[in-house]
């Protein structure tokens, strides 16, 4: 009976531990080069890349399909090996996958055995030091942050494409993790689902302040979210330019300065993709 | 509920028209009986337990056969997905056995283990195993690999990875392998019982194969009913959850 409260107390100290800010981390990458074994000799899918992103700061990759984005952020999230160079988060050498950078996937990495809520738990399962009321405390705030709150016991089938990432999204952050990977996440949607993704990715990346590397082909999407935006060219996969994007927030994708600064890129794409076809 | 309806009433309608027919003297009734005679062989060896008795023998080798081959097919299955060489070596031999009706297992089981209930396992456990084992190879060979690298992400390591990734992402797979060994198992446990008699149980197999030689067809018929429930039963009873689960949480169809 004595005990029962103190428990109680310690639970509610490791949620609040747990939902406590994680400290945003820079993220450098130097150098790195990377070929695959294709059917028709090597293919050189990165080479030569050079990028650092500050603590909290949201970077966009954009590049044309094949110019090594996902093979990039794998590098990066520890899932595969660079050839040479080396990546670095606040000064530590990635040499694996990590708690400290999440992922979201381009296809749909969602498992389809678990519900909402299950999904989410999946990494904090895997923390030690969590008691299961209190992962599914965790679990429960990160629903809410993405407002799916409702649809905590659904199975992944009976969800809409938005609300799939949306889920995706609740259970990259879950682990609390420094880094956010985000692969193409909202490539699949339509206009309206995306622009209100947007908005909610925004609103949660202020709330809880994470460095965020986000590849997509969309120079609007790169335009409305980013801090930067690093231009990627293919064969080989190259960083050609990087934007600064000075617009004040939150950004409507149909403004005319996210217009005028898309426009400005998509020249520079443009300027990068004849040395494809020359290839 | 209306399915079973139906189908009781088209029995009745069938066993109607058929005890009809045998009372007209349509057919000598020693070739086949008419429906209540049947019914009453059931009752009688209902009330005096050999039936039960003779039911719970099968139960159980069936079981333990099923059981152990789950056991063993399952995790190799997992293996053979993992490592090349498993699957080059193990996984080709089991396609081969897998074509091979189980029954051609009793001339062996019976050498090795003689006419006991070693020999009935390993009829049903040779049934079993190896479709499992390609089923469950298959199912694990076929995941999108994003499973994976995503439980890498979040810290999935070896065992755990097996347990809460490979495992029910393959599940479905899993389950008709399950299912298909099931059929194997019990098939092939029915035809050895008919084929040897084992010392030391009498099973529905052998009920049958003793009411042919006693030409008694009610028995026969009545042992046929008799196996048509339990595998209909075991099948309900075994898959109906996991297929209900998969349904709701998957949303598969079937
Ligand atoms: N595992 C692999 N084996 C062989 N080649 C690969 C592999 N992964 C990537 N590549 C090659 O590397 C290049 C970059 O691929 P990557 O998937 O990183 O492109 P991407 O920029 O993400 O493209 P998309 O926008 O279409 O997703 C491509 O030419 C691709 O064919
Ligand atoms: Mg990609």
């Amino acid at each position: 009976m004595l005990t029962e409260p103190r428990t109680d107390a310690s639970a509610a100290a490791t949620v609040s531990a747990e939902l406590a800010l994680a400290a945003p981390t820079r993220l450098s990458i130097r150098g790195v080069s990377k070929s695959f074994a294709g059917r028709r000799g090597p293919v050189q899918a990165l080479a030569g890349i050079d990028l650092d992103v500050a603590e909290g700061q949201f970077l966009c990759l954009l590049g044309p399909s094949g110019c090594g984005k996902s093979t990039l952020l794998a590098l990066v999230a520890g899932l595969d090996f660079p050839d040479c160079g080396e990546i670095h988060t606040d000064g530590h050498r990635v040499t694996g996958p990590g708690r400290d950078r999440m992922v979201m996937f381009q296809e749909s990495a969602l498992f389809p055995w678990r519900t909402a809520l299950g999904n989410v738990l999946f990494g904090l399962e895997l923390k030690p030091g969590l008691t299961r009321a209190a992962r599914r405390e965790v679990a429960r705030y990160y629903l809410d942050l993405v407002g799916l709150t409702r649809f905590a016991h659904a199975a992944i089938h009976e969800l809409s494409g938005g609300m799939r990432q949306r889920v995706a999204l609740a259970r990259a952050l879950a682990p609390n993790p420094s880094v956010l990977l985000m692969d193409e996440p909202f490539g699949a949607l339509d206009a309206m689902t995306r622009e209100k993704l947007y908005g909610d990715l925004q609103a949660i990346w202020s709330q809880r302040r994470k460095t965020i590397l986000f590849v997509t082909h969309n120079v609007r999407e790169a335009c409305v979210l980013a801090d930067r935006v690093a231009v990627m060219s293919p064969h080989p996969g190259r960083i050609v330019q990087v934007f600064d994007v000075a617009l004040p927030r939150p950004r409507d994708i149909n403004s005319e300065r996210v217009a005028a600064l898309a426009s400005r890129i998509t020249a520079t794409l443009a300027g990068s993709l004849p040395t494809e076809t020359r290839r | 509920m209306r399915r079973t309806l139906t189908f009781v009433a088209f029995l009745l309608v069938v066993g109607a028209i058929w005890e009809s027919l045998v009372a007209m003297g349509a057919w000598r009734e020693v070739l086949l009986p008419r429906p209540t005679r049947v019914l009453g062989w059931l009752a009688e060896s209902l009330a005096d337990g050999t039936l039960v008795t003779a039911t719970l023998v099968t139960a159980r080798r069936l079981f333990t056969g099923y059981a152990i081959g789950v056991v063993v097919g399952l995790p190799l299955g997992v293996l053979a997905a993992r490592f090349r060489v498993l699957r080059d070596s193990l996984g080709v031999v089991a396609l081969g056995l897998q074509t091979l009706p189980s029954v051609c297992w009793v001339p062996m089981a019976l050498l090795w283990f003689g006419q006991t209930e070693a020999a009935m396992l390993f009829v049903v456990v040779m049934g079993t195993t190896w479709s499992l084992l390609l089923a469950t190879e298959a199912g694990v060979r076929g995941l999108p690999p994003v499973y994976l690298r995503a439980a890498r992400t979040m810290g999935s390591r070896g065992f755990h990875t097996i347990l809460h990734v490979l495992l029910p992402a393959a599940f479905p797979a899993i389950v008709s392998g399950l299912k298909q060994g099931w059929a194997f198992a019990w098939r092939s446990l029915m035809a050895a019982e008919i084929f040897v008699t084992i010392l030391t149980g009498f099973g529905l197999g052998h009920l049958l194969h003793y009411g042919r030689e006693l030409h008694a067809m009610d028995q026969v018929l009545g042992v046929m009913a008799v196996i048509v429930s339990v595998g209909l039963l075991a099948e309900h009873l075994l898959f109906g959850p996991a297929e209900r689960w998969l349904r709701i949480r998957f949303g598969l169809g079937g």
